[in-house]
């Protein structure tokens, strides 16, 4: 019995192999820099984890930081809502499913540095036909080039443009398959259409919900090209995310360790930000 | 509880149906008793189901009334029906306990919670399931699952009727008489009008006072099972009802009797009507084996426990025929004595002969 189970060792090792190249090598690498210090010449010196406590210690992290749980809180709290909303109206069935699923799907197939340069030129004021239209038709004063809420707003908005999509296919996915006895069962025993909201629909969403929040989660907080393309981290350092700020470190002051040691913080509080996430939400199911 | 009736109902998936195939039911007037047991009996897609949902108000049949105690229900919406119903795939509420699944057709009602408590308990208790009522009901398995849908049907005890869509569909077998003999024992209890739809013969005679076979949106037959066992007035029901089926062999008829391959049957009757396409209808049960009567040659015998199934050839046509005894060998030649009395010509498939006065 338990020699036959060995067997499927094998089978995982090309996998293992691979990852081992795209994730594990490079990642150790990071590791490597990120206890060391060096002035080039591929000379390294030992600095333990003088590193990690410089960053967690810099106000510059911590406010990166903020600003990242922030963006990805708001994005959270408006894509999810309006995902189902989304997809409890949407048709279940005839000739507007696939004209529904299509426009849906069509923000997500737009290349992100793209979604960034559409939303910059959208928003500039003057030239924009956002911005021209907040600023010179309704009178709003409104530049996100030069106004930290105006920049916060338009990352948010774009964000909400380019993925709400994705909570809304994932929960369609999850109400189609939900078979037409219960609604019947629900008429008949009654219910009102919140009742039937909140005891059939949003159970049989749930796992789906659970993928659509973890994911959102994940390239919400690792989002680096929109804000990137649109604000560039600005006005002063209102945009600058965690991913922004480490690009500049990394890239533009070619602080290697730093940079590393900020990775690898950055990938533990992605990572346990998830689990909690993950162990929460499938918490009832265990039961 | 009341007594159910419709009147000239026909209805038709399609907006504009122009002659009688684009009608998915093609007219129907029963009526059933208050506190019956009835069962829809007939094959995948012979109308059934758009029945049953016409009846709790889930479809707005196109032409025709359905009558809860003489008044006019068609136009009411299934929670205003008070009807209950249960689905082939059990419908729970996967969040909710057994008991909150329980109470909530009722808390939709805004029944007092000691009703609601009362009615739970006494419901829990007549299905066995009053251990399991702070249970989260997603774990439960399937057949308690159904139960469960069955309890929510039964706890308010105003319902008009309580219907069943193929309920034991996806029930383990050895459960399968288990729930059936549970439902039975219920409607002995609640005295509620049950309308039980179903493609099993077993499961509807089992179950039913009275059973209606349908066949392509029509029905064919309303009888006990004894009427539908022994006097089918459809060779569609003498074939579908029953093991093997009734044999339907091809014959002409004269008078009170029917030539079939050559040989002179007595019938029940005389015939009646001409022209179509005429058929004997015998069931295997009366064919019995003898020293005189039709030459056959029997071709298989199969034991299928209680009794023996023997398949014959009369000239061209094949035959069934159950005995008990006497079983013949494979390969011999044998004489065959149809039973007069249960022995009917067909024509065009239905009953074409007149029961014998006795």
């Amino acid at each position: 019995m338990r020699t036959e189970n060995q067997k499927a060792w094998f089978f995982v090792l090309p996998v293992l192999a691979l990852v081992a190249f795209n994730a594990l090598v490079p990642m150790m690498t990071v590791v490597n820099y990120s206890v060391q210090e060096t002035f080039g010449n591929n000379q390294f010196f030992w600095e333990g984890l003088g590193w990690f406590e410089q960053i967690l210690r810099s106000d510059r992290f911590q406010a990166a930081l903020g600003r990242q749980f922030l963006f990805t809180f708001l994005i959270l709290l408006i894509e999810v809502p309006l995902g189902i909303i989304v997809a409890l109206s949407m048709p279940r069935k005839g000739l507007w499913v696939p004209v529904c699923l299509v426009l849906m799907a069509l923000p997500m197939l737009i290349p992100w540095n793209v979604v960034g340069s559409m939303w910059n030129i959208f928003t500039l004021p003057k030239i924009g036909l956002m911005g021209y239209f907040l600023n010179d038709v309704l009178g709003i004063n409104y530049d996100m080039t030069q106004q930290p809420l105006s920049a916060w707003i338009t990352i948010v908005v774009m964000d909400v443009w380019h993925w709400t999509s994705l909570v809304v296919l994932l929960c369609y996915a999850g109400l189609v398959s939900i078979p037409d006895a219960y609604y019947q069962a629900a008429k008949i025993d009654g219910a009102s259409p919140w009742s039937v909201f909140r005891y059939i629909q949003l159970p049989k969403m749930k796992t789906v919900l659970t993928i659509a929040v973890l994911l959102r989660f994940m390239d919400s907080f690792n989002i680096y090209t929109e804000p990137f393309v649109l604000t560039g981290g600005g006005p002063g350092n209102s945009t600058t995310l965690l991913s922004i700020d480490l690009v500049k470190i990394a890239l533009g002051q070619f602080d290697l360790g730093p940079a590393a040691a900020m990775s690898l913080i950055y990938f533990a509080i992605t990572l346990l930000v998830s689990w909690v996430f993950y162990t929460l939400m499938t918490k009832d199911d265990a039961q | 509880m009341a007594q159910i009736k419709l009147s000239n109902l026909r209805h038709s998936y399609m907006p504009a149906p122009k002659g009688p195939e684009d009608y998915a039911l093609k007219e129907i007037d029963v009526t059933w008793r208050d506190g019956g047991a009835y069962a829809l009996l007939g094959p995948s897609g012979c109308g059934k189901s758009t029945l049953l949902n016409i009846i709790s108000g889930l479809l707005t049949p196109s032409e025709g009334q359905i009558l809860f105690d003489g008044q006019d229900v068609t136009a009411l919406p299934p929670d205003q029906r008070n009807i209950a119903q249960v689905f082939q795939f059990p419908v729970i509420y996967d969040t909710m306990t057994v008991g909150e699944n329980l109470a909530f057709p009722l808390k939709n009602r805004g029944v007092d919670p000691a009703t609601i408590k009362r009615r739970v308990d006494e419901i829990a208790e007549m299905l066995d399931v009053t251990d399991m009522l702070s249970t989260r009901a997603s774990g439960l398995s399937p057949d308690n699952k159904q139960k469960i849908s069955m309890g929510r049907g039964l706890v308010r005890d105003d319902v008009n009727a309580v219907m069943f869509d193929e309920p034991l569909t996806v029930i383990d077998p050895h459960l399968k008489w288990k729930l059936r003999s549970k439902l039975k024992e219920l409607h002995q209890r609640v005295q509620a009008t049950m309308i039980y739809v179903t493609h099993d013969q077993t499961e509807a005679l089992t179950f039913a006072d009275e059973v209606v076979v349908m066949q392509e949106g029509e029905v064919v037959q309303i009888g006990t099972p004894v009427e539908l066992f022994e006097r089918p007035q459809h060779t569609f029901v003498g074939h579908f009802i029953g093991s093997p089926g009734m044999n339907v062999l091809p014959c002409e008829a004269k008078g009170d009797r029917a030539v079939f391959e050559g040989h002179e049957v007595m019938l029940e009757g005389p015939t009646h009507g001409d022209g179509g396409r005429t058929d004997l209808g015998i069931r295997p049960e009366y064919v019995g084996f003898g020293d005189t009567g039709i030459p056959a040659h029997v071709t298989k015998v199969s034991d299928i426990g209680r009794h023996y199934v023997v398949s014959a050839m009369v000239g061209n046509t094949a035959l069934k025929a159950v005995t008990e005894h006497e079983v013949p060998e494979p390969g011999s030649e044998v004489f065959l004595q149809f039973k007069p009395e249960q022995s009917r010509v067909y024509r065009d498939g239905w009953i074409a002969t007149e029961e014998r006065a006795q």
